[in-house]
C-alpha cells in the first residue's frame, strides 16, 4: 500500500475483524431467518 | 461548527497496515440501526389506538422523518466531509436515540406531538447524517470497488428493517404479555411500543458508537494493495477531477441524477406502499381473494429481501458493467416489468411476484449505485456532501409515491374491494415517471471542466477547511 513514510505502521487484528463482521452479522441472520420464515406461506398458501 | 478533538478527522486517520475491512462492519453498524425507519409499521395500529387517532395522523410520524433525512443530508453534507465520519456517526447517534427517548416522552405522556418532535424530527436528523456518514469514508477506502463499497453499507439500511420488524414484534410480546404477534387482529398497548423505543434507543446507542469508534479515513494518496489507478482504463464518465458540492449543484448532472434517483425511489415506492393489500387485490375473487393475510404479509417479507438484496448485488455489478448503463436497465427493464405487471399480473401469482420481486430490488439498487455514480462524476473531494444534498429526491419521492398510489386508488373505489385494473393507471403513471428518469439518464455526460477544482487549490482548500475546524 502506498502510504506516507513517517508514520508508524499498525496491525489490525483478526480477531477485532471477525468480532465487528460478527457484530453486524448475527442480527442479520436472524432478520433474514425470520423474513424467510414469514415470507413461505406464500409459496406454501 | 468544530467538534471535539477526539471526534475529529485527524484523530481517525489510518496509519500504514490498517486493514480496510473493518470499515464495512462499522458502516453496517450504523446503517442497520437507522433502517429501522422501514420497520415503523409494526407499531403503526397501536399507536392509532394509543392516541386514539387516524392511520393518516400516525402516518405522519414516518413522512416527517423521511423529509427531515433528505434536509438534514443535504444541510449537514459538507459538515460530515468536512469533520469526518466519527464526527457523524456520534451526531447521527445522538440524534437517533434522542428521537426514540422524546419519541418514548411523547407515548406515555399521550402527547402526539412530541413522536412528531421526537421520532420525525430529531430521529430524521439522525437518519440523515447516518445515512451519508460513512458513504464518502468507503468510497475512499474502496477506490476499486465503489459500487461493492456503497452497496454493502446501503444493504445495512434495508437490512435495518429486517431485524428491526421482528425483533420489535418480540419485544412488545415480552412488555405486553396479552399481545400475540401469530395472532391476526393482536394489537400491543401503547406502554409497550413506549418501552419498545427505550430498549431500541439503548441497542442502538451501543452499535453506532461501536461504529464510530472503529471507524478511520485513509491517509492522503493511500490506495490499496496492487492497485494503480493510472492502470485502470478509461471510462468516459470516470473523473480524476475534483468537484465541489457548491459547484456539483449547478451542474446538468446534479439535477438529472436527482431526476433519475426521483423517479426510480417514486416508482418503487408505489408497490412498497400498497404490497400487502396489492396482491390480495390483483387475485380477488367477489369478496374473497385467492391469495391470503399470511401469504401477503410474506410478500411483503419477500420484498424487503429483494430490497436488501438488490442493493448489494445490483451496486457491485455497476462496478463492472458501469454506472449508466446500469440505471438504464433498473429504469428501462423496470418500465418493461411494471408494464408486465399492469397487464399480466393477474396471469398467475407467481407471475406478480416475480414482477414485482425485481422491481423492488432496482428500487434497492437506485438507492446503492448512485453514491459511486456521483463520484464517477464528481470525484471523491466532496462526494458526501453531494449526495447528501441528492437525498432531497428521496424526500420528494417519499411525498410523491404514496400520494400517487393513494390518490389513484381513492378515485376507484374502497379499500377491500378494488381489484387489478383499478392499480393500472397508478401502475401506468409509474411507467411514465420511469420513462422520465431513463431518459434523463441518457443525458448525463462528463461534467464540463469549468466546475473542476484547481488541482492545487483543491489540496489547500481542504487542509484550511481542516485547520478550520480544529
Amino acid at each position: 500500500m502506498t502510504t506516507p513514510p513517517q508514520q508508524q505502521p499498525t496491525h489490525t487484528p483478526v480477531a477485532l475483524i471477525a468480532f465487528a463482521w460478527t457484530l453486524v452479522g448475527i442480527p442479520l441472520v436472524y432478520g433474514l431467518y425470520n423474513t424467510v420464515k414469514a415470507a413461505l406461506p406464500l409459496f406454501t398458501g | 461548527m468544530a467538534v471535539p478533538s477526539f471526534l475529529a478527522r485527524e484523530r481517525i486517520v489510518a496509519r500504514p497496515g490498517f486493514n480496510r475491512w473493518l470499515i464495512p462492519p462499522a458502516a453496517l453498524a450504523v446503517h442497520l440501526c437507522i433502517g429501522q425507519a422501514y420497520a415503523t409499521s409494526v407499531y403503526k395500529n397501536a399507536l392509532v389506538e394509543h392516541f386514539d387517532t387516524s392511520l393518516t395522523a400516525i402516518g405522519i410520524i414516518f413522512s416527517i422523518a423521511i423529509v427531515m433525512l433528505g434536509l438534514s443530508a443535504a444541510a449537514f453534507g459538507t459538515w460530515v466531509d468536512r469533520n469526518g465520519p466519527r464526527a457523524a456517526m456520534v451526531t447521527s447517534a445522538l440524534f437517533w436515540v434522542s428521537g426514540f427517548l422524546v419519541g418514548a416522552l411523547g407515548i406515555y405522556t399521550r402527547q402526539l406531538w412530541l413522536v412528531y418532535l421526537g421520532y420525525g424530527v430529531l430521529g430524521g436528523i439522525g437518519l440523515g447524517i447516518g445515512y451519508i456518514s460513512p458513504v464518502s469514508t468507503l468510497i475512499k477506502w474502496f477506490p476499486d470497488r465503489p459500487g461493492l463499497a456503497t452497496g454493502m453499507a446501503i444493504m445495512g439500511f434495508g437490512g435495518g428493517a429486517l431485524v428491526a420488524a421482528p425483533l420489535s414484534r418480540q419485544l412488545m410480546s415480552f412488555y405486553d404479555p396479552d399481545y400475540d404477534p401469530s395472532v391476526s387482529g393482536s394489537v400491543p398497548d401503547g406502554s409497550a411500543v413506549g418501552a419498545l423505543f427505550l430498549t431500541l434507543a439503548a441497542v442502538y446507542f451501543v452499535y453506532m458508537m461501536f461504529g464510530a469508534l472503529i471507524i478511520r479515513v485513509p491517509a492522503d494518496g493511500w490506495r490499496p494493495a496492487g492497485w494503480d489507478p493510472s492502470m485502470v482504463k478509461q471510462k468516459a464518465l470516470v473523473t480524476t477531477e475534483s468537484v465541489s458540492a457548491r459547484n456539483a449543484i449547478r451542474t446538468p448532472q446534479f439535477w438529472l441524477l436527482w431526476i433519475v434517483l426521483f423517479c426510480n425511489v417514486t416508482a418503487g415506492i408505489g408497490i412498497l406502499e400498497q404490497a400487502a393489500p396489492m396482491i390480495q387485490d390483483f387475485f380477488r375473487r367477489g369478496d374473497t381473494s385467492l391469495v391470503t393475510a399470511a401469504a401477503a404479509a410474506g410478500f411483503v417479507g419477500l420484498l424487503s429481501l429483494f430490497n436488501m438484496g438488490g442493493r448489494f448485488v445490483w451496486s457491485t455489478t455497476s462496478d463492472y458493467i458501469g454506472r449508466k448503463p446500469i440505471y438504464m436497465i433498473y429504469l428501462g427493464l423496470g418500465m418493461l416489468l411494471y408494464v408486465g405487471l399492469a397487464t399480466l399480473g393477474t396471469t398467475a401469482t407467481w407471475l406478480f411476484v416475480v414482477f414485482a420481486a425485481v422491481i423492488i430490488s432496482f428500487y434497492g439498487g437506485g438507492f446503492a449505485t448512485i453514491p459511486a455514480y456521483l463520484r464517477d462524476l464528481f470525484g471523491t473531494y466532496q462526494v458526501g456532501a453531494i449526495h447528501g444534498r441528492l437525498l432531497t429526491a428521496w424526500s420528494a419521492a417519499g411525498v410523491a409515491g404514496p400520494l400517487i398510489i393513494n390518490g389513484v386508488l381513492d378515485t376507484r373505489g374502497t379499500p377491500g374491494q378494488l381489484v387489478a385494473a383499478d392499480y393500472r393507471p397508478a401502475l401506468f403513471i409509474m411507467v411514465g415517471l420511469l420513462a422520465v428518469g431513463f431518459v434523463a439518464n441518457l443525458m448525463v455526460r462528463p461534467v464540463a471542466a469549468k466546475w473542476h477544482e484547481p488541482k492545487r487549490d483543491a489540496a489547500a482548500s481542504r487542509t484550511a477547511e481542516r485547520s478550520a475546524a480544529r
